[in-house]
């Protein structure tokens, strides 16, 4: 959060509170930023107008890619570069395979996802972020208007806040 | 949440606690000095693991033959405590992975200890892994890299390299799976931290998290996608390792049983493990009401389950013996129960099968003496069923010429000292320095499992009912 730009914080110390007064906020036609939440909260993202989340096509992507990687891997090695007889069976044995491969499907999507939810959240070692209220990560749910996106004063909608069941209203 | 949840469920978090008591019950054990009970504890277990790391350093000095193996039996302890960590291992990520599948919300409680105690569980059993190569410098052969490192490339169809990939992939996985639950958590220490070196440490492992909705919304499909292909592989993990044996020709090893009859073990012998370790750190760290009797009794409920499934498997494995009419296959199990190791075969039925049957009076399954004894009465059992899987079914081969007894030296014995000194240093300094209970995911489902929610809003969701 860059200091120039002036936030509205909206803290509210209930979860229900906090879903019920985002849309009661929205209805007002201000425009919310982004809510903070010390856990997850069905529902919380899509009443914002967050789009949801493409996570899993990325997961499907790198399991594919990592079923890809292993089937090549142990067929080049089985069947192209050092062919052996083992048991009898064709050197392609892909029943054999079917282990390793879906071990490697496994771990490309699984590193694979993690890594794009670091990437697409800014989450990475080092990261120093300035939290707006440190009651965030204890139980605060925070809802944060930019002054700048919307058209309506601070004023009106410090109120909108109040009304709506905020506990407190801060300037940031 | 808007969950309903039904008024004949017992609460899973008493006390009438509120979302900061939480956070400071959980963050307390982080941010206090370590007890005297930790200190002498940790204290223990560094000792256990000097000594248990002299005699794996001699072994792999040595070489194997300061083992008991002989010509006969040449898998014995090795891969006995091996099969026995890997099964431990798997009941943290089946409590946070299939548990979350099914949206029980009485694993927020204990998820995070379980998946820690399966992250050791692993590393002990890799340490068994290494040692029993004889050449642990030269590990590396079994990965698939290019001839001028050494031998061929590694044979695909064999389970043994199906099992490197299985473990250090359940490994890696599991790994990531536990820190990033951990994440949002080691953000609140963060939050909260009064010293520079705690701000600065919990601030680089926790990635700059800030919580907001767009991050959370990520993290569930994230956790629900992990917990998807966590279940299916920690159920092939031990499908593998029974391969190990399923495939081979060893009267006694080659049945189609061994792949669920290994997973049912393994998720036995994990839960049970999880249940020795809760009842421990409950008591220590004072979170009686976060791991409530309910906690236990769920657990001791999934062990009376496995165990039966695992006792149905003993009997099927003696049935088909005898029904195949198969003559070594018959005398295998037959010198199981009869033969000179009888002893551990009914130490194995005794612990396995019937023990856990005592759990189906309720008194016994919510006593937290007897859940504890039972719990390790659980695990020895287990030890025994590989123990008689393993070294019975070597020891009298085809030629009787050839039949020999195992007997462990100091160093089988050491080694699995070491395992133990491994797993209890980790778990100890776990528990010292992260975060025991999730503390994100208890909140969340606090609402309606918790007793005496003390909000005005728990006035509010009645009247909306």
């Amino acid at each position: 959060m860059s200091s120039t730009t002036n936030y509205i914080l909206g803290v509210f110390d209930d979860e229900d509170e906090v879903l019920h007064a985002v849309s009661e906020v929205k209805s007002k036609g201000i425009k919310i930023d982004e809510v903070y939440t010390p856990f997850p909260i069905h529902g919380l993202d899509t009443a914002i107008g967050h789009e949801r989340t493409r996570l899993p096509i990325a997961a499907f992507m790198f399991g594919t890619l990592g079923m890809i990687c292993a089937l090549s891997l142990i067929s080049y090695t089985m069947v192209f570069d050092w062919p052996m007889i083992i048991g009898g069976k064709d050197f392609f044995a892909l029943p054999n395979w079917i282990p390793v491969t879906f071990e490697g499907t496994v771990l490309f999507t699984a590193f694979g996802l993690v890594i794009t939810f670091c990437i697409s959240n800014n989450l990475f070692p080092g990261n120093n972020v300035e939290p707006l209220d440190l009651r965030i990560t204890d139980d605060k749910f925070v809802m944060a208007i930019n002054l700048d996106k919307n058209k309506l004063g601070q004023d009106e909608i410090t109120k909108a806040l109040k009304s709506s069941g905020a506990i407190e209203v801060n300037v940031k | 949440m808007s969950h309903v949840v039904s008024p004949i469920r017992e609460h899973l978090v008493t006390g009438g606690k509120s979302y900061s008591d939480v956070t400071h019950d959980i963050c307390k054990q982080v941010e206090g000095e370590p007890t005297k009970e930790w200190k002498i504890a940790f204290a223990i277990s560094c000792v256990i693991f000097a000594y248990g790391a002299y005699c794996l350093f001699y072994t792999w000095w040595q070489g194997i033959g300061v083992w008991g193996l002989n010509k006969t039996v040449g898998w014995a302890w090795d891969i006995t405590n091996f099969v026995w960590w890997v099964g431990i291992g798997h009941a943290g990520t089946l409590i946070s992975a299939v548990l979350l599948l099914f949206r029980q919300k009485w694993r927020t409680s204990i998820n995070r200890s379980a998946e820690a105690m399966t992250i050791f569980a692993v590393l002990c059993a890799a340490s068994f892994i290494l040692a029993h190569m004889g050449r642990p410098w030269l590990a590396h052969w079994a990965l698939p890299l290019p001839n001028a490192f050494g031998s061929l490339w590694v044979n695909f169809n064999s389970p043994l390299v199906w099992d490197v990939f299985a473990i250090s992939t359940y490994l890696s996985v599991s790994l990531l799976f536990w820190y990033m639950g951990l994440v949002p958590d080691l953000a609140t220490i963060r939050d909260r931290a009064t010293t520079k070196g705690r701000k600065f440490w919990y601030g680089l492992f926790s990635l700059g998290w800030t919580g907001s909705a767009k991050t959370w919304a990520r993290y569930e499909y994230m956790s629900l996608i992990l917990a998807g292909i966590s279940t299916p592989l920690v159920l092939s993990v031990h499908t593998i390792v029974s391969m190990d044996f399923a495939t081979s020709v060893i009267p006694g090893w080659h049945t189609t049983i061994f792949p669920p009859y290994f997973v049912a073990g393994a998720i036995f012998s994990g839960f049970a493990m999880v249940q020795t370790l809760l009842l421990i750190t409950r008591v220590v760290f004072k979170l009686e009401d976060y791991i409530t009797i309910e906690h236990i009794e769920m657990m001791n409920i999934v062990v009376t389950v496995t165990g039966s499934v695992v006792g149905i498997a003993y009997l099927t494995e003696f049935f088909i013996a005898w029904y195949s009419g198969v003559e070594y296959e018959s005398y295998a199990f037959i010198n199981r129960a009869t033969g000179p190791y009888w002893w551990a075969y009914w130490m194995m039925m005794t612990c396995n099968v019937i023990s856990p049957q005592l759990f189906w009076f309720k008194s016994i399954r919510t006593n937290l003496m007897v859940s504890f004894f039972l719990s390790i009465v659980v695990n020895v059992g287990m030890w025994f069923e590989r123990f008689v899987i393993i070294v019975t079914s070597l020891h009298r081969d085809y030629l009787p010429s050839s039949w020999a007894m195992f007997s462990p030296t100091m160093y089988d014995i050491g080694d699995y000292i070491f395992s133990f000194g491994l797993f209890f240093t980790l778990f100890f300094l776990f528990a010292k320095f992260l975060p025991v209970v999730n503390m994100a995911e208890v909140k969340s489902v606090m609402k309606g499992v918790s007793s005496n929610f003390p909000k005005k809003v728990a006035k509010k969701s009645k009247s909306e009912e």
